[in-house]
């Protein structure tokens, strides 16, 4: 009996630790120094998560069916890596709709329906009440299994009569405790800031208790991992325990029980109170996306090694869902027992509280609230001051929840175990996830489709979990599960229509989220939306992007007096005053200068003033923060006269708004698709000013030279004509000078001919085998002696015997003998030399020749090879040059279109043995069968 | 907000987790040495750790862009 007192002295001494931790939270946050506001705390007021269910049925599962206990983490942690998008996206919606649960979330989502809020609401009270069940017998059994080791745990407990039932007193204890922990606000659509505390301080202990238990029982019981498994290894009976063979309905069953983890994540009515309802600061999501599921990792470490050990020492005959509390026992370590039960306590306790609290939110603003506003007439027929009022629905509703916990667990309870009961209540939560996370992202979902699915998922759920789950406690016959109903074989509720094979919880899954998700969806595709959801499917869809928000919606009429009487009755005296306030301070600037003209108390001042759109909306969302956002309607509808909502104007705004940017966005492109082409065309007009001004020039260059040749032939011309008595010499001198002048002329014509037929590509060319050797030799002898009368000495270098190219003889010849006439001009004014040198460089034929005079600079060695370009300074800057005949200024030019045309090159470079510039001729070998039908030597230099 | 990019890397964060998760994949390790336990818990815990890491690393760094 001493030990009885000790346990109940430590189990009510930490109810009372986290009751004081609480009312510290509470006190903090009035103070506005928030003990919560940290990344870590949240993280840990999500692991609420983890239950009893983790501490004591993981084990348990881990024992029955492998490593598939831990598809009930990995699916949440998939959930919350994606946190960052899709809850960050359901805080930001809660937030700016003062949502309280996910009913209300529902609801508003889709359209502000009432009857949809009411739906959510029943459904999660039925499905989660297996799941507070089982957390009462969690405490129940742990507690038994504490006291009465090694004896079993006693039977089923509902025959003795509820006053003797020690689970009876849990519920009454929790219930009591949770009324003073949630409830304490008037306010009640304030955060819970206390209950986190104490949530966050609850994940601690239990996961050190946890981990304490394995580390004891690895290090302790075994001598360390490797002891443990090798010891388990060697059972034959453990052989497949891990594998995934010991995983009911295998790869199926394993992917089915992930998504259902995954799904329930999201849709447990706990899970959305801390992560979206209890969020302080949304940046805190990132850091818990990958600190949750770690808590989850290290929680889940030490389960194989307890279950492993615990099919060992305690062989077949022990419950497995104890193990965690009898290994100690059995080691006689009743102070770790002790730890462990406070573990395993404020796992459930955290759950039940959290549960408790969503749910009695739920029931009273969802289900109660609208049921009082609708039977009584509108809201006069109702006392005044309904905060109070509010305030014991709740507690109500708390009482009223762990009382059906507490009857499920004592009628049903016994027949299943608590991992078993945990999936059912999963199952049926997820029913939720099809209208909540289509409704994220689906404009297009509807409420009728949204509630018609989830009718039809959670008529599938009762009649393939819930009514077998009855039928095996014996409420109905065994024959309906073996035989189906009315004998009919399709109809057995764990092989629907057939589909055998699959376990229990996935072949519900499959049917019930095909039922719901095919009506939500079909019935969205074929049915119109109130503009009410369409607003709402809008706020909702486009929650994430800037510069969508909530508009002010109301367009009626009402007095400041008839809203101020409205929310006084809900919210109470303080928390009105707050709301008008608040209202008046941003946007009615003139209303407060008229009230401090009459003096203080601004909220009495001016009541027969109408309220602003602004207020009323904001009133509707102070009431739905307490009621719930369809009774909020409600409500500011029955004090709002005339048109309430003009929702094709907010449509058309938030249309409007999301069209804007789209624009924007697109005006933004094609500005800077603009931006580029008008660059483009910049270039574009810079390139033909530059083609302009080179054909001006070119116009100017040709008549310059023509004209000059010109000029001297008509002017020796008329000195002919004038002076019959010429001498005979001087007359052949002068007759002589016309005759070149002409040649020169007609010869600058053929250049430029040249030029306009290489340019335009009707140059035609006679590419035959050509020797190169003997034709830079004959090319040499035409040009040395006009070359040496110049004055420059004309050296060459020819190693090789022959060389073979592919070209035209005549237009080559004319080649060499310009590049020789040029690399002359280049060269020194005293004592010019140019070298010419004939070699074989890598498979071409090189032609080089280098000059010993100033060299070209780098950057002009293109520009010799354009049109009519003299290196004039150069010649200017030595004075008179030596008398050498000017050229066109087109030899180069045209001398590199022939070469190109014949597949080789030609360029400047600086000299090697010299020191002025190197003109350089590359052709390519000929092939070596083209080598071989050697032609005729070039016939004749042409003229 | 999340930027695109890192909105873009945390999806396929999610998908790769996704497919470590689930079959066929696990399938590889559920094999067990020497007739004894199967490697499957091993390796899904390790590919859990890493998920986490790649989480972590991805999350806590400061943008670069």
């Amino acid at each position: 009996m001493g030990a009885e007192v000790g346990v109940l002295v430590a189990a009510f001494g930490y109810l009372a630790l986290l009751f004081v931790i609480a009312a510290w939270g509470d006190r903090r946050a009035e103070q506005g120094r928030s003990v919560i506001a940290s990344p870590l705390v949240y993280t840990l007021s999500i692991a609420v998560y983890c239950t009893a269910w983790t501490f004591y049925g993981s084990v348990g599962r881990a024992a029955e069916a492998g490593p598939s206990f831990l598809l009930i983490y990995l699916g949440p942690t998939l959930a919350m890596l994606s946190g960052p998008l899709i809850i960050r996206k359901m805080i930001r919606i809660a937030r700016a709709q003062r949502i309280t649960s996910i009913a209300d979330f529902i609801s508003a989502r889709y359209g502000k329906s009432s009857r949809l809020g009411a739906l959510v609401a029943l459904i999660a009270l039925i499905g989660i009440t297996p799941y507070i069940a089982l957390q009462l017998k969690a405490i129940t059994v742990s507690h038994a299994v504490l006291m009465d080791y090694p004896a079993a745990p006693g039977g089923p407990t509902s025959a003795a009569g509820f006053l003797s039932d020690k689970s009876f007193w849990v519920a009454l204890v929790l219930a009591v405790f949770i009324m003073l922990f949630g409830t304490r606000h008037l306010d009640a659509s304030e955060r819970h800031e206390g209950m986190v505390a104490a949530i966050a301080v609850e994940s601690l202990v239990k996961l050190i208790a946890f981990l304490t238990v394995g580390l004891f029982t690895v290090f302790v019981l075994f001598e360390g991992p490797v002891d443990l498994f090798t010891r388990a290894a060697s059972q034959p009976q453990l052989q497949n325990a891990l594998s995934l063979s010991a995983v009911p309905g295998g790869a199926l069953g394993w992917v089915s029980t992930l998504l259902l983890a995954f799904l329930a994540f999201f849709t447990l009515p706990r899970q959305f109170q801390v992560l979206v309802v209890e969020n302080v600061d949304e940046r805190h999501l990132t850091r818990a996306s990958w600190l949750f599921p770690l808590y989850l990792l290290v929680i889940n470490l030490m389960v194989i090694p307890i279950a492993l050990a615990g099919l060992l020492l305690m062989g077949s005959g022990g419950d497995p869902d104890s193990f965690v509390l009898t290994l100690p026992l059995s080691a006689g370590r009743e102070g770790l027992s002790l730890f462990v039960f406070i573990g395993g306590l404020s796992a459930a306790t955290g759950m039940v509280i959290v549960e408790t609290i969503a749910l009695s939110t739920m029931v009273s603003n969802q289900l109660v609230m609208p049921l009082l506003l609708r039977t009584t007439k509108r809201y006069q027929g109702l006392h005044s001051d309904l905060s109070a009022w509010l305030l014991g629905i709740r507690r109500g509703a708390i009482a009223l929840i762990l009382m059906m916990g507490y009857l499920y667990h004592a009628l049903i309870g016994d027949s299943y175990s608590l991992v078993t009961i945990g999936l059912v209540s999963f199952a049926a939560v997820s029913q939720f996830a099809p209208a909540l996370l289509l409704g994220l992202y689906w404009r297009g979902a509807c409420g009728l489709g949204a509630g018609l699915g989830m009718l039809a998922g959670i008529a599938v759920w009762s009649y393939t979990l819930l009514l077998p789950g009855f039928a095996q406690s014996g409420w109905l016959p065994l024959s309906f599960l073996e035989e189906g109903l009315f004998g009919q074989a399709w109809l057995r509720p764990y092989a629907l229509f057939g589909l055998d094979g699959l376990d229990i919880y996935s072949h519900s899954l499959l049917w019930s989220l095909m039922a719901n998700i095919g009506v939500l969806v079909g019935l969205s595709l074929f049915t119109r939306q109130s503009h009410l959801e369409q607003t709402q499917a809008a706020l909702f869809a486009d929650a994430l992007t800037e510069g969508v928000d909530t508009p002010p919606l109301w367009q009626g009429q009402t007095t400041r007096g008839a809203l101020h009487d409205l929310l006084r009755r809900y919210l109470g005296a303080a928390a009105t005053a707050r709301v008008l306030a608040k209202a008046d301070a941003p946007n009615h600037h003139h209303r407060i200068e008229a009230s401090t003209a009459y003096g203080i108390g601004s909220a009495e001042s001016g009541m027969e003033e109408s309220a602003s759109p602004q207020l009323i909306a904001r009133a509707e969302q102070a009431l739905a923060g307490a009621l719930g956002s369809a009774s909020a309607r409600l409500l500011i509808t029955s004090v709002v006269r005339g048109e309430a909502l003009d929702m094709e104007a907010v449509l058309s705004i938030l249309d409007t708004t999301s069209q804007a940017l789209e624009y924007n966005r697109r005006l933004e492109q094609k500005s800077r698709e603009l931006a580029r082409i008008g660059e483009e065309l910049r270039d574009a007009n810079e390139r033909l000013r530059e083609l302009d001004r080179l054909k001006d020039e070119f116009v100017a260059m040709v008549s310059h030279e023509l004209r000059t040749p010109l000029t001297s032939i008509r002017a020796f011309a008329e000195i002919l004509r004038d002076s019959q008595d010429m001498p005979e010499a001087k007359r052949t001198q002068f007759l002589e000078v016309v005759v070149l002048e002409s040649q020169r002329l007609s010869r600058l014509i053929e250049e430029m001919l040249d030029l306009a037929r290489l340019e335009s590509g009707r140059l035609t060319l006679h590419p035959q085998p050509l020797e190169m050797v003997a034709l830079t030799r004959q090319s040499l002898a035409a040009v040395q002696h006009p070359i040496e009368e110049r004055g420059v000495k004309l050296k060459a270098i020819i190693d090789l015997d022959e060389a073979w190219v592919i070209g035209d003889s005549d237009r080559l010849e004319q080649v060499i003998i310009n590049l020789i006439d040029n690399a002359a001009k280049f060269a020194a004014d005293a004592s010019p030399v140019v070298l010419l040198r004939l070699e074989h460089h890598q498979g071409h034929v090189r032609l080089s020749l280098e000059d010993n005079g100033l060299g070209i600079a780098s950057e002009d060695r293109e520009r010799v090879f354009e049109k009519f370009h003299q290196l004039e300074q150069h010649s200017t800057a030595s004075g008179q040059s030596r008398g050498r005949p000017r050229g066109s200024g087109l030899g180069l030019p045209i001398s590199r279109g022939i070469v190109v045309q014949l597949g080789g090159r030609l360029w400047v470079e600086d000299a090697t043995t010299l020191s002025g510039a190197n003109l350089i001729m590359e052709l390519p070998d000929a092939p070596q069968d083209k080598v071989m039908p050697v032609t005729e030597t070039p016939s004749q230099p042409n003229g | 907000m999340l930027k695109p990019r890192r909105a873009q890397r945390l999806v396929a964060l999610v998908i790769l987790a996704a497919l470590l998760f689930t079959p066929p994949l696990i399938l590889l390790a559920d094999k067990s040495v020497d007739g004894g336990l199967s490697w499957l818990a091993a390796y899904l815990f390790v590919s859990w750790a890493l998920v986490i890491g790649l989480a972590a690393w991805l999350l806590e760094r400061v943008p670069e862009d």
